[in-house]
């Protein structure tokens, strides 16, 4: 549905998309991911035709946004950044005038009260934009995407200035959208991918610089193999013993304390399973473990670390 | 195009600027009407309409400086420019609605020339339509003029302090011609000046020359107002 090929985008020497090619299918719902400034909206914006790239290509349902714009926009959704409200309007008229613009031809009345009930603004659907509050301008704002039923729904930072209940119902909705629609989202807060996307592209300074299905994400980035143990014993001690085992890089006391137990975190060497080990050591000495859970790694390490490897390669 | 015309109809009515625009344009009009026409006992409007170019350098910008500026400003026009609408689509549905709000307003100040008529038994209705005219294209080359300067910037209130500067240029261009030795810079400058282009009229002269350079400066402008949206896509 979305092919993006060798897309540039630059002001001066400054690039905001430097060479990025990504392909999106039929009913994916793909995570756009990265720090400010990596250049998220910017490709949003050239993908929706709102600014023109510099070179490259990018094609929505086979038709190139820049060659035909008019057609390729007639298949697309999109919510801005800032939603595109207008605070002197009321949330129907507004509808109404997205409604005309994108020259829909569904049932108007039925389509438009759809599109409120999804998005939860019936309540506040003859009051003036500019009275809302964020949350609901938000709403509005995707509420406009949704009109003309759109296959191609883009959004960026869609849960911006939601409150929890209201995040976790967009995202539903999101998901809801995924089973029929191809959806691009931005964002970063990294739960949000996890819950929602299937699949993740990581860009920063312009670059992808990962491209995974949302499950794979976190092997991307190999890691040594972290644990949390509950040991009844002496502090001190239990910790040399732990560092004496063949295979742990790493050792701490946690500080946390369960009458007669402390909590260790242990990291062992890559492929190395030290579980075994460890019980063994704390057997001999006659310290029971009565806790031992994996550490895994959540998204927002995942990102930090492709983040500092990617650095890393620029600097070698 | 049609939905852009409709909204931009519906923002001057549904925030005060559209009831300012027709109150101040009454109320200047008014006042000029009596003070060229009543007070000298004259049914000849043509010296109100010259006044009234005056008129327009501070009225009209106020229906322009807007419609580019503000949408930017709240960053609505996003909306606009990734649906299927054309940029010169949008352009003109700006341009048409200023013009639509101008014309009535005019139309609604033409109730003043009715008690004209007692002044004299013969009135000279051909060169007060001629004026009429002249005046209404003089008014749509000023609003090319501030819907161009509108998509320059953020702030309305630049958008109209800017149109005005370029308005009182057009206008007074040759003002001070009386001033100046050099037939060269006088011809050019009476040329550029919508106000000298006008004084044809005044004498009861339909001005085909003087149509075609109020047409072609509009032109000009919505022309530009279109690139400068064009070219921002691509800066």
């Amino acid at each position: 549905m979305i092919e993006i090929s060798n897309l540039v985008k630059n002001y001066g020497s400054k690039f905001a998309v430097d060479d990025i090619s990504f392909k999106v299918g039929k009913g994916e719902i793909v995570g756009f991911l990265g720090p400010n400034g990596a250049g998220k909206s910017t490709t949003m914006n050239i993908l929706t035709g709102y600014l023109s790239s510099t070179s490259g290509t990018a094609k929505v349902g086979g038709i190139d946004i820049l060659e035909n714009p008019y057609e390729a926009k007639k298949l697309i959704g999109f919510l801005p950044e800032q939603p595109p409200v207008y605070p002197d309007m009321t949330v129907n008229e507004y509808l109404n005038f997205v409604y005309e613009i994108k020259r829909c031809k569904l049932h108007r009345e039925k389509h438009l009260a759809e599109i409120r009930q999804v998005t939860k603004i019936e309540d506040v659907k003859t009051r003036l934009i500019k009275n809302l509050s964020k949350g609901y301008r938000q709403r509005v704002g995707i509420a406009q995407a949704l009109v003309g039923n759109p296959p191609i729904i883009i959004f960026d930072e869609p849960t911006v200035g939601l409150d929890p209940k209201q995040i976790i119902e967009i995202r539903n909705l999101i998901r809801n959208l995924g089973q029929t629609h191809t959806v691009i989202l931005s964002t970063h807060i990294l739960t949000e991918v996890q819950a929602v996307c299937d699949r993740i592209i990581i860009i920063n300074e312009g670059k992808i610089i990962a491209d995974e299905r949302t499950e794979n994400i976190t092997k991307v980035v190999e890691e040594n193999r972290r644990y949390s143990v509950k040991i009844c014993g002496p502090q001190r001690d239990v910790l040399s013993a732990i560092r004496e085992i063949p295979g742990v890089v790493y050792a701490e006391i946690t500080g946390e304390r369960e009458l007669d137990s402390y909590t260790f975190h242990v990291e062992a060497e890559k492929g190395l399973d030290i579980r075994k080990p460890l019980f063994h050591a704390m057997s001999q000495r006659n310290w029971p473990i009565i806790g031992l859970e994996p550490i895994g790694m959540n998204l927002e390490e995942v990102f930090v670390k492709i983040m500092d490897a990617d650095l890393a390669r620029k600097k070698a | 195009m049609f939905a852009i015309y409709k909204k931009e109809m519906r923002t001057y009515f549904t925030t005060p600027l559209g009831y300012v625009f027709i109150a101040v344009f009454l109320a200047v009009s008014g006042f000029l009407f009596a003070v060229s026409t009543m007070q000298l006992q004259t049914s000849d409007i043509s010296g109100y309409f010259q006044m009234m170019i005056f008129g327009y350098i501070v009225i009209l910008p106020l229906l322009t400086m807007r419609s580019f500026a503000e949408e930017r400003r709240t960053k609505t026009e996003q909306i606009l420019m990734t649906s299927p609408v054309s940029i010169t689509g949008m352009v003109m549905a700006k341009f048409l609605a200023a013009f639509t709000m101008f014309f009535a307003t005019v139309l609604v100040s033409c109730l003043y020339y009715i008690p004209l008529t007692g002044y004299t038994e013969y009135p000279n209705y051909g060169k007060a339509a001629g004026c009429f005219i002249a005046m209404l294209l003089i008014g749509m080359c000023f609003i090319a003029v501030g819907i161009f300067v509108s998509t320059l910037t953020e702030s309305p209130v630049t958008a109209s302090i800017g149109t005005m500067g370029i308005l009182i240029g057009f206008a007074g261009a040759a003002l001070f011609n009386g001033l100046i030795d050099s037939y060269v810079i006088r011809y050019i400058l009476s040329w550029i000046s919508v106000y000298s282009r006008y004084v044809n009229f005044t004498y009861g002269m339909f001005d085909i020359a003087a149509t075609v350079y109020y047409i072609s400066i509009t032109a000009i402008f919505l022309f530009l107002a279109i690139r400068i949206y064009e070219r921002r896509r691509y800066a």
